[in-house]
């Protein structure tokens, strides 16, 4: 499959989407949708891919929805906003978040709206020092959407979730790794490299464990403590069963390294 | 051994037997030949004293997609007159033993309805329940709209079928069309787990208690309440009655023999 909008590749256990449409910031139009959906379903087809690595092409990592894309022509009727979502946004969300395996988001400049919510929906999140994150939907009359008003309130607190969407205020990568809205601000030139050598890592580790970590984490945020202990029973349950823990724990006692095969 | 092309049907392990829905090249529908084996496989169970509860279960992804539309498709009305389906599915109704469902991904008008005739249900938190028959210019056959309406209300009953709308497992959990949601890994055990539970406990009440339950479906309070004191004074009459009370009152464990 060739791909015009967005770059993406399958090596070595690594899946790399990258978009690309730079001259407009990596901003969604109907194709870029229509890719990135056909690369996702690859990546979940694909039974070698141990971790997806996203990120942009360009100065910017994605400027969310291409206003360009928007008939708003005074008389015209109203586009209907949440078909593009349902169709379009959270399909790819629920795929980002399902995926049985880490996604890292390499952001590599601006994410603003659409595109800073589906950087925070990855499971790890590097920026460039150069990057920024900015909710700027209030500022066209509308309101953080891809889950944003999920998960901001939970990365960093109510109070700076609320001011953050109301205000629209860009905030750095340094801030943002402060206050916790992002695991790491890195050099700029060292982006790329960091994010693929995480990516390296994540391919020779026990994937389905790390699979079941990722779920764990997810479904703490709806469930009492209770309700957690019990899904850490079943989710562990699973995990013993996997090649990769039988693995892990001869090579421990043997002291060798373990050699993971993702299953 | 039975020999079955649409279901699979194991060896009853700890009292339990437990029956797959196996037509995975068309997402389990319930075509005749299936409903027929089912029904077939039940009436085995019920011959064999060794099983006391059955777990029916599909597979990670469909439960079962409803009936074969193509072979809907072939009959007129008088065929429909005299399908035999009706039948068999009177025959699963009628089951004396507990029926646990467990239940992963679309279970869909007569896999919705076949839900409804297990007396436990436990899904998978990818479990979906629908009636989508109204798509097809039909209604739910199988029951659909008496044991729903029963199950969950008026309301949510008169959404499902005439929107053909579908709901997930934890809003089935919160309607009471099911009991259970787990992960979908671990829908089959724990449906295994309560059933070996159950198959530890004295036959005949829990046989009396699946008969008193149901009939709350069908009857007023007045006859509902009587026929459970006839149950009740019945028991009074079993060996596993006496051995029940007797093993509480010793404190050690009751050794009940179906008696």
């Amino acid at each position: 499959m060739s791909y015009e909008t967005i770059e993406f590749a399958i090596s070595e256990g690594i899946a790399v989407l990258t978009l690309n449409r730079p001259d407009s910031l990596n901003s969604f139009n109907a194709q870029m949708h229509s890719e990135v959906r056909s690369a996702l379903k690859e990546v979940k087809k694909d039974g070698s891919v141990r971790c997806l690595l996203l990120t942009g092409n360009g100065r910017g990592f994605c400027a969310g929805q291409d206003l360009g894309d928007r008939n708003v022509a005074p008389g015209s009727e109203a586009p209907n906003l949440g078909e593009s979502i349902e169709k379009n946004y959270s399909p790819m969300l629920r795929t980002i978040r399902s995926l049985e395996m880490p996604v890292i988001c390499a952001v590599n400049g601006v994410a603003a709206g659409a595109g800073a919510n589906i950087a925070f929906a990855c499971d790890i999140v590097l920026a460039a020092k150069s990057a920024s994150f900015i909710q700027a939907f209030c500022k066209i009359g509308l309101i953080p959407d891809c889950g944003g008003t999920w998960t901001l309130p939970r990365l960093v607190g109510p109070a700076r979730a609320m001011a953050l969407s109301l205000l629209g205020d860009k905030i750095s990568a340094e801030q943002a790794e402060q206050w916790g809205m992002i695991w790491k601000s890195v050099e700029n030139e060292s982006l790329k490299a960091e994010a693929m050598a995480m990516a390296q890592h994540f391919a020779s580790q026990p994937t389905k464990g790390l699979a079941l970590i990722k779920r764990a984490i997810q479904a703490s945020a709806n469930n009492t403590f209770d309700e957690q202990l019990d899904l850490e029973r079943d989710l562990q349950t699973l995990a013993g069963r996997t090649d990769d823990y039988r693995e892990g724990v001869s090579a421990f006692i043997a002291k060798r390294k373990p050699a993971f095969k993702g299953q | 051994m039975h020999n079955y092309q649409d279901i699979d049907v194991g060896e009853a392990q700890a009292g339990v037997l437990t029956i797959k829905l196996n037509r995975p090249e068309a997402y389990n529908a319930l075509r005749t030949q299936l409903l027929k084996e089912l029904a077939q496989a039940l009436d085995h169970a019920n011959d064999n004293d060794a099983i006391k509860a059955v777990v029916i279960t599909g597979s990670d992804t469909v439960f079962a997609a409803g009936a074969d539309i193509k072979e809907m498709a072939s009959l007129d009305a008088v065929g429909v007159m005299n399908d035999p389906r009706p039948s068999y599915w009177k025959r699963i109704a009628l089951f004396p033993k507990p029926i646990i469902a467990a239940v992963n991904g679309f279970a869909l008008g007569g896999g919705c309805e076949l839900v409804m005739h297990c007396d436990i249900v436990i899904a998978g938190d990818n479990a979906l329940f629908g009636q989508p028959e109204i798509n097809l210019g039909i209604i739910p056959g199988a029951g659909g709209t008496q044991r729903l309406i029963r199950t969950i209300g008026k309301s949510m009953a008169m959404q499902l079928v005439l929107s053909g709308e579908f709901i997930s497992a934890e809003k089935a959990q919160s309607l009471g069309l099911i009991s259970e949601v787990t992960i979908p890994e671990r829908s089959l055990e724990r449906a295994t787990e309560l059933a070996r539970k159950i198959a530890t406990k004295p036959p005949i009440a829990v046989r009396l208690a699946k008969e008193s339950l149901l009939k709350a479906y069908e009857t007023t309070l007045e006859s509902g309440l009587n026929l459970e004191r006839k149950s009740f004074t019945l028991l009074a009459a079993t060996q596993d009655r006496n051995e029940g009370i007797a093993a509480f009152m010793e404190k050690r464990k009751p050794n009940f023999t179906g008696k």
